[in-house]
């Protein structure tokens, strides 16, 4: 645990000893920024002419904050692939890797170091966020259950994506490379369901259920159901462990 | 320390390390030698645990590579080729994030960090980052980094490339006095390094050992006879005809365009107050006269050559 801890700790230094974890926020805040406004001016403007019109007030969290945080995940679809291509490549092409396969340390432990240190990065992306849904709060009275699994959502789909992305960036010595396929991954998991109606019914199924955004759903709408739990946590053991075979097999392949 | 038996590493139909053996006694200086691509790299990153051989074993103090990886390497320290430096870093952070992986007991990470920056000489570089390290710096960094966690074993691959002679020497020194306490593999294309700090040679050539001996028996052995490096002032005569009458000497031919002469002669047998002798009874002046010894440079070129060299045409003096 305390090799895990030492790799976590050295990857979050390098994100925010030097420019890419502030930059990456900065970048991450002014969309979510953006979005937060556009959708906020939308929502003010609905709920006046619904008044005008003599109906009942709008829901906050279905209206605002539900999609809010779907598109949170949309931003972060593009943000991770850059967060997580250099996890590997980057040690890889710098010889550092040396360093760390000669040490008296398990693949495992580096992984788990390395995926530790990306999510605290992007926790980091996500806590920015709370400044905003904190104002929500402070002037209306959202609900805070489907906030809490919201975030919880957005956590462990992103822990999908940093699995997936350490997973490629093992495999390549190029950053740049890593983040292109990184992101082409992303999106497939994406939109793997858009083509689930032309399909049959039990395809639909399977594609419904592989696609992580279908999952991600039910969170941001403050249903915690095990079967994504499951998914998720699976999702992100696999992709570990897939990276572990990717180190181990490079290794022998010298 | 170090035990090395019918190593192999392939890489696809690449054959990199060729059966090679080879032993190693705790405090030795060991001097891996062989030309650019002979397999030195393939099997340090054997021994250092970074990769597996293909056929073989390598035990390094007491753990096989392959079976306790981890206790292996808690013993190993590695210099690789190109010091594994993070540019970002600064050079005391650096070194502790190498202290803790390397299982330094928490309570002494930050002394063990500062006696090792001080061993290496890079305590006014604490606070600098790697990236911005000159080569001699990195170099030192790179060997603070593998004495961190005082292995038993040391594992060096070209310690003193790119440094300037005077770091070169000092690096030298460090080694040197690293012994002993610590057994150490070193290796390099640059012979002088290694008739100057190892005690024993391994020779490699296209992944396989060649030779294995003490600098000094390597260059005696393949002397095979004693040979003088004379140099008469003859008047005109034939001095060569003249010198191969002198009872032991076995060849005499022209060492070089000064007309010094390579006085070959039987092994064992010291001919040098018989040439002097005949030299000066024949009223010639002696200019000169002094054993000539093959230099490393000669042993490595006829051991890594497929091509005969001519032994013995020109002089070295390395050794």
């Amino acid at each position: 645990m305390r090799n895990v801890m030492a790799i976590a700790q050295k990857e979050i230094k390098a994100y925010f000893d030097s420019p890419i974890a502030y930059i990456f926020i900065g970048f991450f805040a002014l969309l979510f920024g953006y979005f937060f406004v556009a959708l906020l001016s939308a929502f003010t403007s609905q709920s006046m002419q619904m008044m005008l019109q003599g109906g009942g007030s709008m829901n906050v969290n279905q209206q605002l904050i539900t999609p809010l945080f779907l598109n949170a995940s949309v931003i972060i679809l593009f943000v991770l692939p850059s967060i997580t291509m250099r996890t590997y490549a980057e040690e890889k092409r710098s010889g550092t890797i040396e360093l760390l396969l000669t040490s008296p340390l398990t693949d495992v432990e580096i992984i788990l170091g390395k995926f530790i240190g990306a999510m605290v990065l992007y926790a980091s992306l996500l806590a920015v966020t709370v400044i905003h849904v904190a104002t929500l709060f402070i002037f209306g009275q959202p609900e805070i259950w489907p906030v809490v699994t919201g975030y919880l959502g957005l956590l462990l789909m992103g822990g999908c994506f940093v699995s997936v992305g350490l997973l490629i960036s093992s495999l390549t010595k190029n950053q740049i490379v890593a983040a292109m396929v990184t992101f082409a991954v992303f999106l497939m998991l994406w939109v793997i369901d858009w083509i689930g109606q032309f399909v049959g019914p039990t395809a639909q199924q399977v594609l419904m259920y592989v696609s992580i955004t279908q999952h991600l759903d039910d969170f941001v709408r403050g249903v915690l159901d095990t079967k994504h739990l499951v998914y998720y946590a699976s999702f992100i053991g696999f992709g570990l462990f897939l990276t572990t075979r990717s180190v181990d097999s490079e290794r022998w392949r010298g | 320390m170090i035990e090395v038996q019918h190593l192999s590493k392939r890489y696809g139909p690449v054959t990199a390390v060729n059966d090679v053996s080879f032993r190693v006694e705790k405090g030795e200086i060991l001097g891996f030698l062989g030309p650019n691509g002979a397999g030195k790299t393939s099997t340090m990153r054997v021994l250092t645990g970074y990769m597996p051989p293909t056929e073989g074993t390598a035990i390094v103090a007491g753990y096989d590579v392959l079976e306790q990886p981890i206790e292996a390497k808690r013993h190993t320290g590695y210099l690789p080729e190109t010091p594994p430096l993070y540019p970002d870093m600064r050079v005391r952070d650096y070194l502790t994030f190498v202290a803790k992986i390397k299982g330094v007991p928490r309570n002494q990470v930050r002394t063990r960090v500062d006696r090792t920056m001080e061993k290496t000489r890079v305590t006014e570089m604490a606070r600098r980052e790697c990236g911005r390290l000159s080569k001699g710096y990195r170099q030192r960094v790179g060997l603070a980094q593998a004495l961190l966690h005082d292995p038993d074993v040391l594992i060096l691959d070209e310690p003193t490339a790119g440094l300037d002679p005077k770091q070169i020497i000092e690096t030298r020194q460090l080694i040197k006095e690293l012994a002993g306490t610590h057994t150490i593999i070193l290796s390099t294309h640059i012979l002088p390094e290694v008739s100057q700090t190892c005690q024993r040679v391994v020779i490699i050539n296209r992944g396989r050992v060649v030779a294995v001996d003490t600098p000094d028996n390597l260059i005696s052995k393949l002397r095979g006879s004693e040979a003088m490096y004379l140099q008469v002032d003859g008047l005109g005569a034939d001095v060569a005809s003249a010198i191969r009458q002198v009872a032991g000497v076995t060849d005499v031919h022209a060492a070089d365009a000064l007309g010094g002469l390579e006085v070959a002669s039987e092994t064992g047998r010291d001919v040098r107050r018989d040439l002097a002798a005949a030299v000066v009874s024949r009223g010639w002046g002696l200019l000169e006269l002094r054993p000539m010894r093959v230099g490393l440079e000669e042993v490595f070129l006829q051991l890594t050559t497929d091509d005969t060299v001519a032994s013995g045409t020109g002089e070295k003096n390395h050794a």
